[in-house]
């Protein structure tokens, strides 16, 4: 049994090894970039848009309240990362259903990448609001003391990040070939149903704690620690 | 038994352990942050947004030390590094 779609080539020229992983993720983005050019080349203000130009203002809409409710912040400047972010898991979680596609984000490649694009991200968008000297100083909140355990604290929550978005996955593509196995018709069918709620979830948490992340990097409260658990407890007690 | 069979059995033995021991303490605190949580949408329903928003973030982080069990329980079952180390070592 697979437990990573890296394992599968499609093609083989020479050294170059062209993956099931690199293949479906190429196909998620043609998919994504070509849907989004085709609807919004031909964009309009009437009374009644067309339908997929319903279906994106949605999408979009929607996206940008939910990152204006978690980082009590204006969207704009966010919505680039974290939509494409939470569109691509999305897309490619919840094509798993389609027969031969093997999602790119059940290979802990893919997976890696996007948590070290957030790695990356919160400190640039940390330094764009307190810069340079602004942001390194909330390594040494609350006393220089803490300073190991706050980057500490940056790398394993990227690791965390990585990890649990890949396991989910794996476990819906392992899960549903045990039971492909012992149940043959009936029950693998549920248990895809049910991954496509939990793809659809993994794909809002990433972008969420994503959100989290940088928001708490960014954000006024950026004395308050960058863990994500203390952002979550500081988002209850409001 | 030989060194082969002898991690191949401490390996599987182990997979299960891990899953079981480490799914058990998550199913609780799942458990429990999910009852917290809809007693407090039955006490104040209209901040039913804000607590279904964390109790989704809370129960992924809760929920993300099952999920390094069960990923650990595959490597152990599947892609085992001590395994295929006495497999490339073992005189044939």
């Amino acid at each position: 049994m697979r437990i990573t779609p890296d394992e599968l080539t499609i093609v083989e020229w020479g050294g170059l090894r062209l993956n099931a992983t690199i293949l479906f993720t190429w196909v998620v983005m043609v998919l994504l970039v070509g849907i989004a050019r085709l609807v919004t080349a031909k964009l309009s203000d009437a009374e009644t848009p067309s339908r997929w130009q319903n279906f994106l203002e949605v999408l979009v809409t929607g996206m940008r309240d939910q990152i204006r409710d978690v980082s009590q912040q204006e969207p704009g400047r966010y919505l680039p990362f974290i939509g494409t972010l939470f569109l691509f898991i999305a897309v490619s979680n919840s094509l798993a259903v389609v027969p031969g596609f093997q999602a790119p984000t059940g290979s802990l490649s893919t997976t890696t990448a996007l948590a070290i694009c957030v790695l990356i991200a919160v400190p640039l968008y940390g330094i764009v609001e307190h810069g340079v000297i602004g942001y390194l100083q909330t390594y040494l909140q609350p006393t220089w003391l803490m300073l190991p355990f706050n980057i500490i604290g940056e790398l394993s929550r990227t690791i965390a990040l990585a990890v649990r978005l890949y396991g989910n996955v794996m476990s819906g593509m392992v899960l549903a070939a045990l039971l492909v196995s012992i149940i043959p018709f009936f029950f693998p069918t549920l248990m895809q149903l049910l991954g496509l709620l939990t793809g659809l979830i993994q794909a809002y948490i990433f972008a969420v704690l994503a959100m989290v992340y940088i928001a708490a990097a960014s954000g006024a409260r950026a004395g308050s620690g960058n863990q994500a658990v203390s952002a979550v407890s500081s988002e209850i007690r409001e | 038994m030989d060194n082969v069979g002898l991690i191949g059995a401490v390996s599987i033995l182990t997979a299960g352990l891990t899953l079981a021991i480490g799914s058990l303490g998550p199913a609780l605190g799942e458990a429990r942050a999910a009852a917290q949580a809809l007693a407090a949408i039955a006490q104040q329903p209209d901040e039913a947004n804000t607590i279904t928003r964390t109790l989704f973030v809370s129960l992924a982080m809760i929920e993300s030390t099952a999920i390094y069990c069960f990923v650990l329980s595959m490597i152990l079952i599947f892609t085992n590094p001590i395994w295929n180390r006495v497999i490339a070592m073992a005189p044939t």
